[in-house]
């Protein structure tokens, strides 16, 4: 036998030896110290989709279902599984779910390259936090969209794309509710809103009026014109900013019609 | 070598040699785990565990079988082996025996078997061709000094957790990255200066 073949012989018998007598404690261990789990967690945790989006607010898939089986959290605490899923472990835990309407994000500023001032260039790292920390935005508003698309990054689902104008546009039939791209959002542009919510105002900024008409055409100047005009008292005007009460709107439109800046939307 | 008794090895492999901060190894964990005592702590006697393990291990791999075949070029792939088993090993205990650190130790417990503190403690008994005490002894003592950057480290990070710190030097891992850097400079530089 060549030398090159004992070579070769006893570096693969070698390796491979070690990996079956490795192999092997392994397995004897796995029996020694075998932890014993409760079987429901597993059948929960095989009916969630697997993603480890996070999106619950635990860890992970597995630990969503421990906490379904073991503390007691909802069954349709998985946002992405959604209904169906709940249904599911609803019928393995033996609760009943009632459908909850889904949320999705929606984009809460309408200055794009269109509306808002630009102060400079910005050619650096594609990232919206990046931007941030070099100055404080690269538009006017310090409060808008910089739509560099770290929301559209952040999804893993791919429902989220770079509009036109700059902003991130939702694809509804994509998107899981998981929340992934609220958090990404170093502005806070991105919020939940549900489809029965149907008036909602499109700005952040809680500048003074004089400061939001300098940069932005079309942000929220705080005038009070629709919290006087609605007739529901759903608006109310706090730091130069309206905010709607979901639960009393009406969805009427006064406030859409009255707005100086058409900074509230009705959809 | 130049001194090569256990005493000698073992200070230097907690020290002079210090795994964290003068080797730059296995640094995955020294920011990942030390936001608390606690888990820190943890952290250390598992790796402590693990190297001292792979030191044996590895020690009896290498001269009773890699050796007399000849086939020293396997040490990296053979020790990776048992280092990957050992961690499961680890694992399989915590999990059974202490579920509390197993989770709050998370992904960082199956990364001790990429940790390459392990790795660099075994392939240096191969490279200073220590015999078996000095091997085992070198694995407690890189395994020990792990523990001591990583407890100094999470007690830094734990107690300036309520202090102010300056928004230059910033918060949570960029803050870790500057202490580990003053960390590193007195470690390297004040056991320099103390012959051992």
């Amino acid at each position: 036998m060549s030398e090159l073949t004992t070579v070769l012989i006893n570096t693969v018998s070698v390796l491979v030896g070690l990996c079956i007598a490795v192999g092997a404690m392994l397995v004897f261990a796995s029996k020694v110290f075998k932890v014993e789990t409760n079987p429901l967690v597993d059948e929960v945790a095989s009916l969630l989709p697997g993603a480890n989006c996070g999106g619950c607010g635990f860890a992970g898939c597995a630990s969503c279902a421990e906490a379904i089986v073991l503390k007691g959290a909802p069954i349709n605490s998985c946002p992405v599984g959604g209904y169906d899923v709940a249904k599911q472990i609803g019928a393995v835990m033996g609760q009943e779910i009632s459908e909850s309407e889904k949320a999705f994000p929606f984009v809460r500023c309408q200055g794009g390259q269109a509306h808002c001032t630009t102060l400079y260039d910005y050619h650096g790292v594609e990232s919206c936090k990046a931007a941030l920390m070099l100055c404080d935005s690269t538009k006017g508003c310090t409060y808008g969209c910089i739509g560099l698309g770290t929301c559209v990054k952040a999804c893993q689902f791919d429902a989220l794309s770079m509009g036109e104008d700059g902003f991130p546009v939702v694809n509804k039939n994509l998107c899981t509710s998981c929340g992934n791209c609220i958090a990404a959002c170093p502005n806070g542009i991105l919020t939940f809103a549900r489809n029965s919510e149907k008036v909602h105002v499109l700005c952040r900024s809680h500048d003074k009026g004089k400061d939001v008409k300098a940069v932005c055409e079309v942000g929220c100047i705080g005038c009070k014109k629709c919290e006087k005009a609605c007739p529901v008292e759903a608006i109310k005007v706090t730091d130069f900013l309206a905010e709607i009460d979901q639960e009393k709107c009406t969805a009427c439109g006064t406030c859409v019609e009255i707005c100086p800046q058409k900074s509230i939307e009705l959809r | 070598m130049a001194d090569a008794s256990l005493f000698a090895i073992f200070m230097d492999g907690v020290f002079l040699k210090n795994f964290l901060v003068v080797q730059f190894l296995g640094l995955c964990s020294f920011v990942g785990v030390t936001k608390d005592v606690k888990s820190a702590t943890g952290m250390s006697g598992a790796v402590v565990f693990v190297i001292a393990m792979s030191a044996i291990a590895s020690y009896v791999l290498y001269t009773f079988i890699l050796v007399p075949l000849k086939l020293e070029y396997l040490n990296t792939i053979a020790f990776i082996i048992v280092i990957a088993a050992l961690v499961q090993l680890v694992e399989f205990i915590l999990h059974r025996h202490v579920p509390a650190l197993y989770r709050s130790l998370g992904i960082y417990l199956p990364l001790i078997s990429t940790n390459c503190a392990v790795l660099g403690a075994v392939l240096i008994n191969v490279l200073n061709e220590y015999d078996f005490l000095q091997s085992v002894t070198f694995g407690i003592a890189a395994g020990v000094g792990y523990t001591v950057a990583m407890l100094i480290m999470a007690s830094i990070r734990e107690r300036s957790n309520v202090l102010y710190v300056p928004k230059a030097v910033g918060r949570g891992v960029t803050y870790a990255f500057f202490i580990a850097l003053i960390m590193s400079m007195s470690f390297a530089n004040y056991f320099k200066v103390i012959p051992l």
